[in-house]
């Protein structure tokens, strides 16, 4: 076990997308105290619903007074605004309940220091995250203490310096690093979710591509509405985006660098090509091609512009999705009559029929842990989002719908973010798309808002790791 | 007799109720055979008597007798409009994943065009793209509007 006060220095890489200019900030965190790993302290288990969320006060940090202005940021309200972001990731778990500021019994400045456990003890906190905030010289410094108040002492601590415009990822960061502490998993908050943004009526949809902070923050257009654009997909370092693209009504496979606005068609297809996803190095993307109304799996090496055929059948092979070690490929075929869930190594070799369950499946995702593939299914017209093991055994379904699909996973495999459409009416009226999230225990379920209907929505990996 | 007399009245509920039952049977056969749709309610023509498009069964690609004579009008046209390039538009109703309903909507293209082809109709004038279940023509969600979505239309382009 680590013990003892050596200061331990983490360089974190943040690429920044304004401007379409390639600017790398560094956030710099001190490990300020070492733990003890040995005592018993305050953990939180999310491997099955929680019904009881740990009661959790987050004081607002503390504002140095000595701190300047810094342009478009209210210096005053920084503190409150950071603690408010990181009450509102932790009820968006359904893990931890964040109690109200008013019942609060130290001021933030002292609470810091060491807080008063018995009296935060009194409004039935179990956990107390504090914290102080200085701007100078333009650097945004922050540090946070998480306390345990229970046993009575600190859990983890940590400081960050930065530009002041990345507040909003610095209590991200800070969620995540309390995340971690107190549910022993890999956090998912300083992560981007990239979307289909839907207007107009239902049989004359605009879409456009969208991206925006995980707690719908952000929100930014990537195309403007003028050719439709459907299931974009970050690469493993979300900074490209495989899409789907009907520019000059040839819809076709497209790649999109994020920071520089920059986009090519993928290879050189005589036809259609859709469904795309990249490989888990990045290297490939592997889609569908159409020839001759018959879809087949195809990748593409980015670098080599290498076009491979994976599968090679008369039937509709299609939403290919790769296993996180990149040996399997699973994907959707009619093989069978109608669609159905196979999964094959990633040669296309050994395919394995591995849904047989009552409906028809599509959609396999494979969840970044490599133990769970996300689906979709349709039975009796009714659409259900659910997670089974990769050989198609021990099928749970999460939740049942008039119209969802398309689940894609958090970086830690513990959440799903998927879409759901409403019946219309005669002309299209109630009818709506939004992305919604539920954990992978099937409970948690909430709508993620957005500023316009949404759909197609991909996760990103985690921005910091 | 009252027993007469309920009898004649039982017998007018049960005679309503098949007279109504027939009725909306009715209705539904003729838009929808099978669940195939069969009214021209949607349907335009690329000349007098020739309509331009063809309806498709749930998650089927298949041609019906009636889609068979509609694209031998489609192939006479075309013969005789020999100057004339068409694209033909594969669609999906909204009752799929996105993505396979893309796949599904080229293969009903495809059928359509195929079909034209073996009609004389060459090949290089006819191109195919799928919409899937992106552009509806009905917007409403119900059986009747999914089988009029489930089409494949043959557009001119010259």
């Amino acid at each position: 076990m680590i013990n003892g006060k050596t200061y331990n220095l983490i360089l974190i890489q943040l690429k920044c997308y304004k401007d379409n200019v390639k600017r790398i900030l560094y956030i710099i965190i001190f490990n300020l105290v070492f733990l003890n790993h040995l005592q018993a302290l305050i953990e939180v288990d999310i491997t099955r619903g929680n019904l009881d969320p740990l009661p959790i006060a987050v004081s607002p940090l503390h504002v140095d007074i000595k701190s300047e202005n810094y342009e478009g940021i209210k210096i005053k309200d920084l503190g409150s605004n950071i603690s408010k972001i990181i009450e509102n990731n932790f009820r968006g778990t359904g893990l931890f309940n964040p109690l109200k500021k008013e019942a609060f019994v130290q001021k933030p400045d002292i609470a810091h220091l060491k807080p008063r456990f018995e009296d935060w003890r009194l409004i039935k906190a179990q956990a107390l995250v504090t914290g102080k905030l200085l701007i100078k010289d333009q650097k945004l410094k922050v540090e946070f203490r998480l306390w345990d108040l229970t046993a009575a002492q600190e859990m983890t601590a940590l400081a960050f310096t930065t530009t002041p415009s990345n507040w909003r990822r610095v209590a991200h960061i800070i969620s995540d690093k309390i995340y971690e502490r107190l549910t022993g998993e890999e956090g998912y908050f300083d992560t981007r979710i990239i979307y289909v943004a839907e207007s107009g009526p239902k049989d004359q949809r605009v879409k456009k591509l969208a991206i925006m902070d995980q707690d719908g923050s952000n929100n930014k257009y990537l195309t403007l509405g003028n050719e439709l654009v459907l299931t974009p997909r970050f690469n493993p370092t979300n900074q490209m985006v495989t899409y789907m693209s009907y520019f000059r009504n040839m819809p076709r496979v497209y790649l999109l660098d994020i920071e520089t606005g920059t986009q090519e068609v993928v290879g050189n297809f005589p036809g259609m090509t859709f469904a795309p996803r990249f490989s888990p190095d990045g290297k490939k993307i592997i889609m569908s091609f159409a020839k001759d109304g018959n879809s087949d799996i195809y990748t593409m090496d980015l670098d080599t512009r290498v076009v491979e055929r994976i599968t090679d059948h008369s039937s509709i092979d299609t939403s290919p999705s790769f296993s996180p070690d990149g040996k399997f490929i699973a994907f959707n075929s009619d093989r069978s009559g109608l669609q159905q869930i196979y999964v094959m190594r990633s040669d296309g070799s050994n395919v394995k029929r591995i849904t047989f369950g009552k409906g028809i499946y599509g959609t396999p995702v494979w969840s970044p842990r490599g133990d769970l593939i996300a689906f979709t299914k349709m039975h009796k017209g009714r659409f259900y989002i659910g997670v089974m093991r990769i050989d198609g055994t021990g099928e749970r379904l999460l939740t049942e719908n008039y119209y969802q699909e398309a689940p894609s996973w958090s970086p830690n495999g513990r959440v799903l973010v998927f879409y759901r459409e409403t019946k219309a009416g005669e002309k299209g009226e109630g009818f709506s798309a939004k992305l919604w999230s539920i954990d992978i225990t099937g409970y948690n379920e909430r709508r993620i808002s957005t500023k316009t209907d949404a759909s197609d929505p991909s996760w990103s990996s985690l921005l910091s790791k | 007799m009252t027993l007469n007399k309920n009898l004649k009245n039982i017998f007018l509920v049960v005679f309503t109720t098949l007279a109504l039952s027939a009725c909306s049977t009715a209705k539904k056969s003729a838009d929808i055979d099978g669940d195939v749709y069969t009214g021209k309610e949607t349907v335009e023509y690329l000349a007098a008597g020739v309509p331009d498009r063809v309806f498709f069964a749930t998650n089927k690609s298949s041609l019906t007798t009636a889609s068979r004579a509609t694209l031998r009008k489609q192939a006479t046209f075309l013969r005789k409009n020999k100057n004339l390039n068409v694209t033909i538009e594969g669609h999906a109703d909204e009752r799929g994943t996105r993505e396979y309903n893309l796949a599904l909507g080229e293969r009903r293209a495809n059928a359509a065009r195929d079909y034209l082809m073996t009609y004389g109709i060459s090949g290089k004038r006819i191109s195919v793209i799928s919409y899937g279940k992106e552009k509806p023509v009905n917007p409403k969600s119900s059986p009747l509007s999914w089988s009029q979505n489930r089409r494949s239309v043959t557009v001119k382009v010259n």
